[in-house]
C-alpha cells in the first residue's frame, strides 16, 4: 500500500497579498497522497481548502514549501492534474462533445480517436448521444456529468474536486457521488475532494483531513474503516459505523469553532 | 436550476429522464387506451388554441403598423396638397415619390446611393474590426489598458466629427476622409464596449482553460472572443447608426457625390423634396443593413444562448 506517494505537500505555506495587507492562508501543511487514494479536505470556511487545491493544480506558486507530483515539483497547470469546479462552466457556444474535448484541443491531442474516447466517456457518465446538443438544453446534474467527462478526457493521474456536488439537488448529488466514486476507483485515479459536506467526505473517501483555520493547517487526519471505504457512497451512508464516523468529524469541527473561531480573525 | 428540467424537449437523454420514461411506460400499460386518447386530444386542442392566439396577436400588431404608416403618409399628402403645412418646406409623399422615380429612371440617383453605402459599409466594418483589435491589444497588455484608460475616456466624450476638417485637409476631400470621419465616430466606443466585455467574462470559464494549461492566445481564442460575440454583434448594430452619422456629416462637409451631398444641395437650392426623399432612401438602406447584421447574428450564435 505504501509506495511512493503521487502527491506530496511539503511544508506548504501561502500568503495572500493585496492593498489591505498580507494574510496567511495556510501554514506548514504536510501531506502525502498515495496512488489510487481518495482523500477529502474538510473544514470551516477560511481554512484554506481552496488555496490548497489551487496550489496542487499549479494555478499559482506557493509562498513557501513545494508540491510534488510523482516526485517532480508542480509549477504550472498540467494535463496530469484534472480539476472539477463547483459549477460546470460549460461553454454555451460549444456543443457537449466540443465542451468535453476542450482540454484535448488545448493540449493538442484532439484527433478522431480521442473524440471516440470522448464519446465513450459521455456514454459512461450517462449521456449517450448527447454530443451534438448544447449545454442550455441540459439540466444541472447532466451538465456536471459533462464537466466530469471533460476533466477525465485528458486522462489525468490526479483529480482535484472543488465542491463539485454542492450546487446540486440531494438526489442528483448522491447519484453523481456514486458515479464519480465508481469511475475513479475503476480507473485507479488519485483524488482530492474539497467539501463542506461532512457526510459526503466520510462516504466517498479513504481518508479525511480536517483543517483548522487562522491560519489553515491540518488539525486531524481520519482513516476511514475498510467497510465504509469499500461501499459506494450511497451504501456507505447506511453502514453501521457511518453515524459514529460522522459524529467524530462533527465534533472535530465543533472543537475548531470553539478554539480558533474569531480569536485572531 | 431545476426549471431547466421542464424546458427539456421530450426524448431527452440521461439517467434522470430514463427514470421518468420508465414511469411513463408503466402508466401506458396501466391506462385504458380511450382515456389516453382523450387526454391527447385535449392537450392538442390546448396547443392549437395557444398557437391561434399567438398568431392573432401578431396579425393585429402588423395590421396596426401598416395602418399607422398609411395614415401618416395620407395625412401628410393631404396636409401638403391642401396647404395645411408649407409644401415648400415639408413637401409631400407623391412629390417625393415622383422625385425619386425620376432620378432613379434617369440613373442620376444611383451613383449617390452607391458611394454613400460603400462609405458606410467600409466605415462600420473597419470601425468594428479596428475597435475589436484595439480592445484585444488592451486585454493582452493590461499595462497598456491602464495607461490609455483616461485618454480613451476623454476621446470617447469628445465630439469626434469636429476632427472632420483635419481629416479633409490631411486625406484630401473625398472617400478617404469621409471613411476616416466615420472611423473616428465608431472606433472608440467599439473599443470601450468590447474591452469591457472582455474583462467581464466569468472567471470560472477562464479557470477551466487555464487548468488545462492554455496559453494566453488559447485563452483568447477559446473563451474571451467567442464569449464576447453577442456584445460584438450588438456593437455592430449600434455602429450601423453611428457610421451613417459619420458618413452624412462627412458628405455635408466635403463631398460632391452621395446622399449627404444631395441633402446639403437640396438645402442650398431650397428643394426640400430632394432633402426629404434622400432621407427616405437613407432610412431604407439603413434598415437593410441592420437586417443583414441581424442575420449575421443569428448565424454566429446559432444554437447557443446565454444562461
Amino acid at each position: 500500500m505504501k509506495q511512493q506517494p503521487v502527491l506530496e505537500l511539503q511544508q506548504l505555506s501561502h500568503v495572500y497579498v493585496n492593498e489591505k495587507g498580507a494574510s496567511l492562508a495556510i501554514e506548514k501543511i504536510e501531506l502525502a497522497v498515495s496512488r489510487g487514494e481518495f482523500i477529502s479536505l474538510v473544514g470551516p470556511s477560511g481554512c484554506g481548502k481552496t488555496t490548497v487545491l489551487s496550489l496542487l493544480a499549479g494555478l499559482f506558486p506557493p509562498t513557501k514549501g513545494q508540491v510534488l507530483l510523482n516526485g517532480e515539483q508542480v509549477t504550472a497547470p498540467s494535463p496530469k492534474v484534472g480539476y472539477m469546479l463547483q459549477q460546470d462552466y460549460l461553454f454555451p457556444w460549444r456543443t457537449i462533445r466540443d465542451n468535453a474535448a476542450v482540454g484535448l484541443e488545448i493540449s493538442g491531442g484532439k484527433n478522431a480517436r480521442a473524440l471516440e474516447a470522448v464519446d465513450a466517456l459521455l456514454e459512461e457518465v450517462g449521456l449517450p448521444g448527447a454530443g451534438s446538443r448544447y449545454p442550455h438544453e441540459l439540466s444541472g446534474g447532466m451538465r456536471q456529468r459533462v464537466a466530469l467527462a471533460r476533466t477525465l478526457a485528458t486522462e489525468p493521474e490526479v483529480l482535484l474536486l472543488d465542491e463539485p456536488f454542492s450546487a446540486l439537488d440531494l438526489h442528483i448529488k448522491l447519484q453523481l457521488e456514486d458515479l464519480v466514486h465508481q469511475m475513479l476507483k475503476r480507473l485507479g485515479k488519485t483524488a482530492v475532494l474539497v467539501t463542506h459536506d461532512l457526510a459526503e467526505a466520510a462516504a466517498m473517501s479513504d481518508r479525511v483531513i480536517v483543517l483548522g483555520r487562522n491560519p489553515g493547517r491540518i488539525r486531524r487526519e481520519l482513516e476511514i474503516s475498510e467497510g465504509i471505504r469499500r461501499a459506494t457512497p450511497m451504501a456507505a451512508r447506511k453502514h453501521p459505523g457511518f453515524q459514529e464516523l460522522f459524529e467524530q468529524l462533527w465534533a472535530e469541527l465543533d472543537a475548531e469553532d470553539d478554539e480558533g473561531g474569531g480569536s485572531d480573525g | 436550476m431545476d426549471d431547466r428540467n421542464e424546458q427539456r424537449p421530450p426524448g431527452q437523454v440521461g439517467r434522470e429522464t430514463a427514470v421518468v420514461s420508465g414511469m411513463e411506460a408503466e402508466q401506458e400499460l396501466a391506462a385504458v387506451s380511450g382515456i389516453q386518447e382523450d387526454r391527447r386530444d385535449w392537450m392538442n386542442e390546448l396547443h392549437v388554441r395557444f398557437k391561434a392566439r399567438k398568431r392573432l396577436i401578431t396579425a393585429a400588431v402588423i395590421t396596426t403598423q401598416v395602418v399607422l404608416l398609411l395614415l401618416f403618409v395620407s395625412l401628410w399628402e393631404a396636409a401638403g396638397r391642401n396647404k395645411w403645412i408649407d409644401p415648400l418646406l415639408f413637401s409631400y409623399p407623391s412629390k417625393m415619390f415622383n422625385q425619386l422615380w425620376k432620378t432613379m429612371a434617369d440613373g442620376s440617383l444611383w451613383p449617390h446611393i452607391v458611394i454613400t453605402v460603400s462609405e458606410t459599409v467600409v466605415g462600420f466594418v473597419l470601425g468594428t474590426l479596428l475597435g475589436t483589435a484595439i480592445a484585444a491589444a488592451l486585454w493582452w497588455f493590461p499595462f497598456l489598458s491602464r495607461v490609455f484608460d483616461p485618454y480613451l475616456v476623454v476621446l470617447n466624450s469628445m465630439p469626434k466629427v469636429a476632427l472632420g476638417p483635419i481629416f479633409i485637409v490631411g486625406l484630401g476631400p473625398g472617400f478617404m476622409s469621409i471613411v476616416a470621419i466615420t472611423l473616428s465616430v465608431t472606433v472608440i466606443i467599439t473599443t470601450l464596449n468590447i474591452y469591457n466585455r472582455f474583462r467581464e467574462i466569468d472567471s470560472g470559464y477562464i479557470k477551466v482553460v487555464r487548468l488545462f494549461g492554455a496559453s494566453r492566445s488559447q485563452l483568447f481564442r477559446f473563451v474571451i472572443l467567442p464569449g464576447s460575440f453577442p456584445v460584438i454583434i450588438s456593437t455592430l448594430k449600434v455602429n450601423v447608426g453611428l457610421a451613417w452619422i459619420g458618413v452624412i456629416v462627412g458628405e455635408f462637409l466635403v463631398a460632391n457625390l452621395g446622399l449627404g451631398y444631395l441633402i446639403i444641395y437640396g438645402f442650398q437650392v431650397f428643394n426640400f423634396t430632394l432633402v426629404l426623399s434622400s432621407l427616405v432612401v437613407i432610412a431604407a438602406v439603413a434598415t437593410v443593413m441592420y437586417q443583414l447584421v441581424a442575420a449575421l447574428e443569428r448565424r454566429l450564435t446559432a444554437g447557443w444562448r446565454e444562461r
